[in-house]
């Protein structure tokens, strides 16, 4: 096994280690019934069982990793879908969207096949669904019943399985380490999103967005994008990129992670409900913590690809 | 239950799972093995199994659900499900040609303890109201059995993702909502205690949103 692998896998089980610590440590003090500190326990009981699953995924190599990115991508479908205006007419639509797109777009993904994968969902999916919305002959809301369904399918399997499409590229002198690539992301962008929330509760004081999410801060931003890119840059050992690159790399997810936060929070607004779902117990739903992660995937994988893939 | 019949429930519950994600919330009544009466909304053929689903395992077995022999005994396979596995009572539903008394039939199974299920509408709503009015039998199986609690369950959501004449699901979030328990008053009568039962599930059904 890669030494490597052995060294992250330590590292994140010592920070989860303190993070156990640190919330029982806060238990003691501020008492079991505490409801932040109930909320924290459960997010690093579900990080803990995250964490255990990635490492599985990892271990089973390719297809492990890309079968529960499909898993995520089907979890997410499936909250996405709850939430929009489809009608009965869409049914064929959506269940084309959910039995055929989302496995094919797997199958490319898995086999590597970028020239599929890369352009099978906003070319045919895109052009097809509606076409299958168009049969049963009901124009009510059209537009945006198409635009819905379309959107789900952009944010919950185009987007989710550009990170497992990292696997594909081809960088010389890193052949066999494309899973790193995906470490790197998840861990630069999930740490982001974990510090935006410390240093926004430390010194947060100027909103940026109060009326998308009250909790987004300019001071968490910048602690947050910063830290963690910081952090990204002390990786960079396990990338095929140079410290700088590393840590502008990790500025730009960090930035998109953010934005991709705020854009589902617009959504969440508009539709009324506080969580995306509830699968993962203190999460919400898996939208929810693959927000940012989503909308930084496809331009990590794409600036990677652009610089420093063989095509 | 049966070998064939636990592994058949388990698949059943476990579809759900992957297709709806479903949740219960309890919010009038907390999920202990008490006997109730449950009735619900009824969209689709998988309303029971939703409920069924979000039961937790001890209150599943003790929990029967109601439904229609005309529908339920015209395939082997449908029996077996029905019988075996979800223990239904099966009542005809034309007055006409039953031999049985409905009420009879549920109030005993309510006598050997166990609780019900049943979809009061008496059949599949799918138009674009909430909810059909209720057929009579509730209120008579109320009056047969004034000890038991009788809970409203809201289901919402599945009649999305399985519309009538669908031949395949679409995943989508569903949620299985308990509210608090209604019995007979002393001298209510039939139209007003339907009437209170039809509102005591449609405050459960959340407002439509734009």
């Amino acid at each position: 096994m890669d030494p490597h692998f052995i060294i992250l896998l330590g590292l994140v089980l010592a920070v989860l280690l303190i993070a156990t610590g640190a919330a029982q440590l806060l238990k003691r003090r501020m008492g079991a019934d505490d409801l932040t500190i109930q909320n924290l326990t459960a997010r690093i009981n579900a990080w803990w069982v995250m964490v255990a699953v990635m490492a599985i995924a990892f271990l089973a190599g390719t297809a492990g990793v890309v079968i529960l990115f499909a898993i995520c991508s089907f979890a997410a479908l499936r909250e996405f879908l709850t939430l929009t205006n489809t009608v009965v007419a869409d049914h064929w639509a959506l269940a084309a969207a959910v039995f055929v797109v989302l496995p094919l777009q797997y199958l490319a993904v898995g086999m590597g096949w970028y020239g599929f994968y890369s352009i099978f969902i906003p070319v045919y999916a895109f052009l097809l669904m509606p076409i299958l919305s168009t049969l049963r002959g009901q124009s009510e809301n059209f537009l945006i019943r198409v635009s819905e369904a379309q959107w789900a399918l952009m944010i919950a399997v185009f987007c989710v399985s550009h990170v497992p499409a990292l696997l594909s590229l081809t960088i010389p002198g890193y052949e066999g380490k494309n899973l790193f690539l995906i470490f790197f992301l998840i861990v630069v962008v999930q740490s982001s999103d974990v510090l935006q929330y410390v240093w926004g509760k430390l010194l947060g004081r100027r909103k940026i967005a109060p009326n998308l999410s009250p909790s987004k801060t300019l001071e968490g931003l910048i602690g947050g994008t910063l830290s963690a890119s910081l952090l990204g840059a002390a990786l960079f050992w396990i990338t095929p990129f140079s410290v700088l690159q590393a840590f502008g790399l990790s500025l730009v997810v960090t930035l998109m992670g953010f934005f991709g936060g705020l854009v589902m929070s617009a959504i969440k607004r508009d539709r009324g409900v506080k969580d995306w779902g509830n699968l993962i117990t203190g999460h919400g739903g898996f939208i929810d913590r693959l927000d940012s992660v989503i909308f930084s995937a496809p331009i990590f994988f794409h600036v990677v690809r652009f610089y420093w893939d063989l095509h | 239950m049966s070998l064939p019949a636990r592994i058949v429930a388990a698949l059943i519950v476990g579809f759900a799972r992957a297709v709806t994600a479903v949740r219960g919330e309890w919010r009038g009544v907390a999920p202990v093995p008490e006997q109730r009466i449950y009735f619900a909304n009824h969209n689709s053929h998988g309303d029971f199994v939703l409920v069924w689903t979000v039961l937790p395992p001890a209150l599943r077995g003790r929990t029967r659900p109601v439904a229609g022999a005309d529908y339920w005994l015209t395939s082997k396979l449908k029996s077996f499900i029905g019988r075996d596995v979800f223990n239904a009572v099966l009542i005809e539903r034309k007055p006409m040609t039953r031999a049985d008394n409905p009420v009879a039939q549920m109030s005993a199974a309510l006598n050997d303890g166990d609780s019900l299920i049943l979809f009061p509408e008496g059949t599949r709503n799918t138009g674009p109201t909430r909810l059909l009015p209720f057929k009579p039998g509730l209120f008579h199986l109320a009056k047969a059995n004034r000890q038991v609690d009788i809970v409203p369950v809201w289901i919402e959501n599945l009649n999305r993702v399985m519309p009538k004449g669908a031949l395949v699901p679409i995943p989508l979030i569903c949620t299985v909502a308990f509210g608090a328990p209604i019995r007979l008053r002393p001298d209510e009568g039939k139209a007003d205690f339907i009437a209170r039962a039809e509102r005591a599930l449609l405050v459960l059904a959340p407002e439509k949103k734009g």
